[in-house]
This record gives structure tokens, sequence and C-alpha cells, in this order.
């Protein structure tokens, strides 16, 4: 899988078995997935909380490059950077 | 004592629920010595186990054992960590299961299934595992995962009988819809080490399928997820064992004995605390056992002073004490090892090993063997 398969239209989502936890403990976000998990930055979280299956890429972008103010372009290459990863370690669906 | 950096909590809990198997592969890693169902914690301390767990860090708890469908109590377990939100993931034979079985742990919020596969090949995987109709039984169970829509990641540990098929084991790992895979070439501990003369390839047959496993990264790549375990004798540096002494994962038995891997009760002089007795955080901060290995002041020349000191961590502590009679000296398999030469000598002796049969895994022959 490549980038090139993230369309405007497609609609990412956490794969079963992927799930997005605020660890109390660590004091930070983690993505739990079979056997390993991901420390998450702010921006990670906030990227995958849209990505909620019914969002398209797009809409996520737009929304996100609102919130923070920033470069509609930029935005999409974080975005884009953030869901190829994790396509590539399957725990994305789209 | 110089000053240590402060402890991380455990990240992982290896929860062997019983010792228990209607397999009995000879690679496994379980001890010699194992206890019967009589011995088993009851239901209730280890949901008292899984609770401390959640409130010390752990995030993932792997339901093992044995085979952990041994346990009538598994549903109950897994719906147990469901509700402290501890990641749940299931390292089974799949002997054992039902279709019934499986969709109750799948409502109870198991998030995850390691199903074990012996080889590709049906004869040969029942005869590896000492189980007729293991094979299918499996194929089926693998069928059920789907059908639920439960993530699969396939288990294979290589060995002399079935190096041949390290790469084919992806390629059906890739058929049965699992998105992970663990090519485990086999370490050498417990059962496994025990019969080392019957399972360790040669060095050509070990690089030929390491090669072959490697080159599947690319062709499978967002398909399905290859962690590759590199074959220890064959190698030039050890792994880092358990990435680290009791740094991320603790193991706990049958009997409640809490443990830094499967292997350590080998290690002679080492005092283990069970959770029977004390909590798991008292535990995982102080017991002797775990501190013995922690950080590096333990460590003898070459570690000592060596650039890999935080990559590998000295190697396996129990593998040093196996091969070289010192639970604290550089594990043999690093090429820097001043007892590295003897790797090569015993690969070489055991791959030659004509015999074909091996000693099968069972808690019946530890009994008679320690007279119990």
């Amino acid at each position: 899988m490549t980038s090139e398969q993230i369309s405007e239209g497609s609609r990412p989502h956490l794969l079963r078995g992927v799930k997005l936890k605020n660890d109390q403990v660590r004091k930070t976000w983690v993505l739990l997935a079979p056997e390993r998990y991901l420390r998450l930055n702010a921006v990670s979280v906030d990227i995958l909380q849209h990505c909620d299956g019914v969002a398209a890429f797009s809409s996520i972008v737009d929304d996100l490059a609102k919130k923070y103010g920033a470069d509609r372009a930029l935005i999409e290459r974080d975005v884009r950077g953030l869901l190829v990863n994790l396509l590539e370690k399957r725990m994305l669906g789209l | 004592m110089t000053s240590k950096p402060p402890l991380a909590p455990p990240s992982a809990l290896l929860a062997e629920l019983t010792y228990r198997c209607p397999l009995s592969c000879p690679y496994c890693s379980n001890p010699l010595a194992m206890g019967g169902r009589e011995t088993e914690m009851s239901t209730e301390s280890w949901q008292d186990i899984f609770t401390q767990a959640a409130e010390l860090g752990v995030l993932h708890v792997h339901l093992s054992g044995g085979e952990p469908a041994s346990r009538r109590d598994l549903r109950e377990l897994v719906a147990h960590c469901a509700r402290l939100g501890l990641y749940t993931n299931l390292i089974t034979s799949g002997v054992g299961l039902t279709r019934a079985s499986l969709g109750e742990l799948a409502v109870a919020g198991l998030d995850h299934v390691q199903l074990s596969i012996q080889d590709t090949v049906a004869k040969s995987a029942d005869w590896i595992g000492g189980y007729d109709g293991g094979f299918a039984k499996k194929m089926e169970v693998a069928g059920w995962i789907a059908e639920e829509g439960l993530p699969l990641t396939v288990n294979a540990v290589i060995h002399r009988a079935n190096v041949e098929r390290a790469a084919d084991m992806v390629d059906f790992a890739v058929r049965l819809g699992a998105r992970r895979i663990e090519i485990a070439h086999t370490q050498y501990y417990g059962w496994a080490l025990l019969n080392r003369s019957h399972l360790m390839p040669t060095r050509a047959q070990s690089e030929k399928a390491y090669a072959e496993v490697e080159a599947r990264r690319e062709r499978y790549k967002g398909q399905i997820v290859i962690d590759h375990v590199a074959p220890d004798y064959h190698a030039k540096y050890p792994k880092a064992c358990m990435s680290g002494w009791g740094r991320l994962s603790m193991n706990v038995t049958p009997q409640g004995k809490v443990l830094p891997c499967h292997a350590a009760e080998t290690i002679p002089g080492l005092e283990f605390w069970s959770a029977r007795e004390r909590r798991l955080a008292d535990i995982w901060a102080d017991s002797p056992g775990f501190n013995a290995f922690r950080g590096s002041d333990w460590m003898q020349e070459p570690c000592r002073s060596c650039e890999r000191r935080e990559i590998d961590f000295g190697g396996c502590r129990c593998q040093a004490l196996a091969l070289v009679g010192d639970a604290a000296a550089c594990d043999p398999i690093c090429v820097k090892s001043p007892r590295h030469g003897l790797i090569a000598e015993i690969a070489a002796r055991d791959s030659a090993e004509k015999n074909e049969g091996f000693i099968p895994r069972r808690i019946e022959r530890a009994r008679e063997k320690s007279g119990v």
C-alpha cells in the first residue's frame, strides 16, 4: 500500500484491534495494536480522533487546517504521512 | 550503589494461565518441570493480578500457557481485562476452542488472536505438535477468527523439520487473512534446549530461510507485517532479550510466580516473588530477581564498555548461564564474547545429528523426571 491509495474520498478508520487510549499512568495517549503500542503526540491524537470511518480524508484535512490555522498543504502532508505509516503497519483501513 | 533512573512501568504481562496443553511441541518455552491443574491459580487470583497490572501501567495482557483454552474461565478473564481497558491477546494453538467459545471471547472483548502453526504441511505439522488432526483444527479456527472479524497473527517457530518452508509460512498466513506473522527461529530454552540436537538447522538452511522471509517484506508491504526473530546460533550479535531484563514486561506462571522471562527460574540463586503473597507493584520494583540484571552495574567486560550495551543489554542472561555457566557473562552469541567460538561448534555438531526424533513436551514426563 502506498500513499496513492489515500484519495480525497477515502474514509480512514482504525482497524479492529487498534485502539486509542489515554494512558493515565504514562500521562500520554497511546495507540494499542496487536503486540505493540505507539506513543502519540497531540497532533497525531487529533488526526486519529477524526478517523471515524465516516469523515472523508479531504474533510479531515479541512477541519484540521481550520483548527490549527495552518496551510492546508502542510496539514495534508502531515495527515497523509501518519496514515500511510499506519497503513503499512496494518493498523488502518480506508 | 550508583543512582538508577526511575523505574518505568511494565507495558506487557504474559499470563501463563496453565501448563496444560493438548500439543507437545518439542521447542516449548515452558519449563521442564511443570505444575498440573491442581497447582493453578483461581479465577479470582488472576482477576486480582489483572486489576493490579492495569493500575501499574500494563497495556497488553497476553493470555498464554500451555493452552489458555484449557482454562474454563477464559471468557471471564477476558471480560475482566476488557473492563479494565487492558488489551487482550489470546496466544493459542487453536485446539480446545470451539466456534461458540471463540464467539463468546469476542463478545467478552477479546482484542486479538495469535494462532500457532507448526508447518504448512498437515502431516508434518501434526507430527511436530504431536497431535493428530491439529493442523485441520487450526485451519478451522482461523476461519472462525476471520468470521468474527478478529485480527489474527500467525506464529510459526522454525527448526530443522520445517526450515525449508519458513517463507511458505508467510504466504500461508496471507492466505489465512493474518495481519501479522511472527517467524521465530527456535530459541534454545526449556524444551528446545533439551531437543536442540533434533531442532538445529544447518547454517546454510538458516541463512536461506532468513533471506527468503526477509524478501517477503517488500512483496507484502501493507498486506502483512512480518516480525522476524533471527536464528540465534547463526547470528553475530545477541538479541535484546525481552528488550532488557525487567524493563518492559513480566511473566506470571500458572502458580503465580512473577518472572522477567520464561526461563528466568533456570538461573540458580535468584529470588523471585509470588503474586499470591505480594503486590505486583512491589514485585516489579523490589523483587531481587527483577533487580538482579537491571541497568548495567551487573555487567562484565566486554559488555560493560560496549557501545551496544543499551541496544542488546548484553543479550540473554539465561543463555549466558546455559552455555557458559555464568548468568552475568556476555551472551556467547555475541561475536565479542571470548566464548563465541563455542556457538559455531554447538550449531555444527547439533545440526549434523541424524536422529530426527525428539522428546515431546509433557507435564507427566517432567514429573517422572523430578520424581514427583
